[in-house]
């Protein structure tokens, strides 16, 4: 699934490294815990948060993450969506719970970690 | 466990870097600037993800656990070398600590999505060898290898 239908699928807008965009995805993970995800998610994860500081952007650096969907409306500050330019990881967000997209995103064929 | 000590025999480049205490806005800088690095010697992007990882979490436990410390890296022609050394508190449990989801953050620091627990045992996972030494009232020490595949 591209970056480009996901945002479409949950309503979203991109915040950062619009460039980004056609990127896949296989699958998702979502967390407000960073060492959880430091722990579990592998590459290709798209990372469903509702944390929106600079710690989510490093972790997802670490990672080789491509991109994060910040929930519930968030929107991280000047400083940290710079960091994910820089990084070129993709932003988006959405106004929707992190179990609502979980579920619209999992509906259209985006599948969990097996952990 | 292998006692801690610093293997200084064919290190080609060696990278070093101070971590205060609770320097949030800089936490995870020097991990950064080592995965910068790693990736410019053009090494297997699966050993510089483990690599990334285990100091990362290194890094994020100087800064809300320690009084502060060093992370140095070794590259060595088989494998990375992760040393890791602060000046304090140290662990007086250190089976404890390595338990999945111990852990004594602050609320503050769970808030920033640390605090669950899982750092130091996802640090022995990522490494091929790990070693933790720690003494109370002077600090820890934690040495970690990931060699290349
Ligand atoms: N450098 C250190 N100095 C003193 N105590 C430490 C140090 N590193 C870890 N600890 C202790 O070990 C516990 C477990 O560490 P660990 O990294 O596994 O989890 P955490 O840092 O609490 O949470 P997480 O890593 O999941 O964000 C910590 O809560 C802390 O009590
Ligand atoms: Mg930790």
């Amino acid at each position: 699934m591209t970056l480009k239908e996901i945002m479409a699928f949950v309503n979203g807008e991109v915040i950062a490294c619009q460039e980004g965009l056609d990127h896949e995805v296989s699958s998702a993970f979502g967390s407000d815990l960073m060492s959880d995800v430091l722990a579990y998610v592998e590459e290709n994860t798209l990372l469903i948060t509702g944390l929106i500081n600079q710690q989510v952007i490093r972790t997802a650096e670490m990672l080789d993450l491509k991109a994060i969907l910040f929930v519930r409306g968030k929107v991280p500050c000047d400083e940290v969506v710079a960091l994910a330019n820089e990084k070129e990881i993709v932003l988006l967000t959405t106004k929707h719970t992190l179990f609502t997209v979980s579920g619209i995103l999992y509906k259209e064929g985006l599948k969990g970690l097996q952990i | 466990m292998d006692k801690y000590f610093k293997d200084e025999r064919d290190v080609a480049m060696r990278l070093k870097y101070q971590i205060l205490r609770d320097d949030f806005t800089r936490a995870g800088e020097a991990s950064s600037k080592i995965k910068k690095v790693l990736k410019q010697l053009a090494i297997d992007a699966t050993v510089i993800r483990r690599a990334a990882i285990a100091t990362y979490e290194a890094e994020i436990n100087l800064v809300i656990h320690s009084e502060g410390g060093t992370l140095e890296v070794y590259i060595k022609p088989d494998c990375i070398e992760i040393y890791v050394e602060d000046d304090g508190p140290g662990i007086a449990d250190i089976e404890l600590a390595m338990t999945k989801g111990f852990s004594t953050a602050s609320v503050a620091v769970r808030e920033m999505g640390f605090g669950a627990g899982m750092g130091l045992p996802n640090m022995e996972k990522v490494s091929d060898n790990f070693v933790i030494e720690s003494e109370v009232g002077v600090g820890t020490n934690i040495k970690m290898t990931v060699r290349y595949i």
